[in-house]
């Protein structure tokens, strides 16, 4: 017997939707990518067999022995191992974005303006957390 | 073939539960016996990112039927027993948390555990806060960090040993605000196999706690599960199993704010991060599948003992007593 889904509004239902969709994506690209890693099926920006006297240093200071770069700047760098599994962690933190993105039409439709501004607001925190712009350190 | 098996890692589990947490404690004390006495050749590198994906798939395990997230239970003991800065562990804390809410998200809102409408106007606060908290974390010095963390999760454990939980809290009336943004749904309770409507109230002073549990959840790279849960259900008024399905969903947009902070700063690396996420996620497909073959509130007051050593352990290491 097929569960009753009927109290569950549309746009809920449309939400898990994407959000499971966008999850799944991200995880398997993840997945896929620490393997090639780990593997050496993709040559590392740090080498793994160094990350041992790296691990422990307070972020700065590996930034700065690595040459690691911050922000989105990370994508000149997309091709080397570790920092191509950002490329899955990036899907999994965004996966939201598309889902709030999506209730969107349905709320104005509804005249539901307070839902609309809330997920508009949703989406501008995700934004300007994801900009890169608010940069702090040590 | 996979129940069997499943029900013979439950017995071993039930009848083994002293010999987990001593086997947690000795993986802890050992990382921590490493971090002390820096021998970086003395293990492949290898080494750790096994012992962490070891660790995170037992903490998995109990998290479930203990009822706690599993990034409450990474950050301190990560934090406090194996070499990785505190920076990255809460990197990686931050994404199992994110991961875990994730998987279970959209399966909580399809089957109408956790409300849209509820998580929103919470969710955005929250998540805003978490940016702030996720800076400030980095910004001041990591002692500093452990010190408010041990401090933070030895009042996780006085709240896990004494909050009560309310299955159907009774709210008389909606407040104004609550009223106005429509925060009220139904939910069907298959245990009882009838629809429930609920409703909520004193929506301010939540909106004001979210905004407070953000915070903490960007600063310490926690998932906030253990505080959304108390402040929905008992402040709050949801049903408790609606109020549980809700702060996972929240957990998923309060998350990611912080972890995109916490990436664009550098504070993400791989091989902490990933076999972190997968043990962590394997143990929690685990620990559902044994919720009826574990007794919870062993769990619980197994884990619950363990955050104690975690925590005092985090404030002596801010302290530089137990470094």
């Amino acid at each position: 017997m097929e569960k009753d889904t009927s109290h569950i509004s549309p746009e809920q239902q449309r939400y898990a939707f994407l959000l499971l969709i966008g999850s799944r994506l991200g995880l398997a690209i993840l997945v896929a990518s620490f393997l090639a890693y780990v593997f050496g099926l993709i040559p590392a920006h740090v080498p793994l067999d160094q990350m041992a006297q790296l691990w422990s240093l307070p972020l700065n200071e590996y930034l700065q022995k690595t040459n690691t770069p911050t922000g989105w700047h990370w994508l000149s760098l997309a091709n080397k191992g570790d920092i191509a599994n950002l490329i899955g962690i990036a899907i999994l933190c965004g996966s939201s974005l598309i889902c709030l993105l999506s209730v969107i039409p349905t709320y104005a439709r509804r005249g539901d303006k307070v839902y609309v501004a809330l997920c508009i607001l949703a989406i501008a925190v995700q934004l300007l957390a994801a900009s890169g712009i608010l940069s702090v350190g040590h | 073939m996979l129940g069997k098996a499943i029900r013979g890692i439950g017995g071993f589990l039930k009848t083994h539960a002293v010999v987990i947490w001593l086997a947690l404690s000795m993986g802890a004390a050992s990382a921590y016996a490493a971090d002390a006495i820096p021998a970086p050749s003395a293990m492949p590198w290898w080494g750790f990112p096994l012992a962490l994906f070891v660790t995170s798939f037992l903490l998995g395990i109990v998290a479930v039927p203990s009822g706690v997230g599993g990034g409450v239970l990474f950050v301190p003991i990560v934090g406090g027993f194996f070499p990785f800065h505190l920076d990255f562990v809460r990197g990686a804390g931050l994404l199992v948390a994110l991961a875990s809410a994730l998987a279970a998200g959209p399966s909580l809102l399809r089957g109408g555990l956790a409300s849209l409408r509820l998580a929103l106007p919470l969710a955005v606060l929250a998540s805003a806060s978490a940016i702030a908290g996720a800076m400030v974390g980095l910004a001041i010095p990591a002692n500093i960090v452990q010190i408010a963390l041990g401090g933070t999760i030895l009042g996780i454990v006085l709240l896990m040993a004494t909050a009560k939980k309310s299955e159907f809290p009774e709210v008389a009336a909606p407040d104004s605000l609550s009223s106005a943004l429509a925060m009220n749904g139904i939910f069907h309770d298959a245990a009882r196999g009838q629809n429930i409507n609920w409703q909520v109230h004193r929506t301010k002073t939540g909106l004001a706690l979210f905004l407070c549990i953000g915070f903490l959840a960007g600063l310490f790279g926690m998932g906030a599960g253990w505080a959304n849960v108390p402040v929905l259900n008992l402040l709050m008024g949801a049903p408790l199993k609606v109020s549980a399905g809700t702060s996972s969903f929240i957990l998923t947009l309060v998350d990611s704010s912080a972890a995109w902070i916490y990436m664009n700063k550098g504070a993400v690396l791989a091989i902490v991060t990933v076999p972190s996420v997968i043990g962590m996620m394997l143990g929690a497909t685990i620990g559902a599948r044994l919720l009826h073959v574990l007794k919870a509130s062993v769990v619980r007051k197994m884990v619950i003992s363990l955050l104690l050593f975690a925590g005092v352990r985090a404030l002596l290491k801010g302290l530089g007593i137990w470094v």
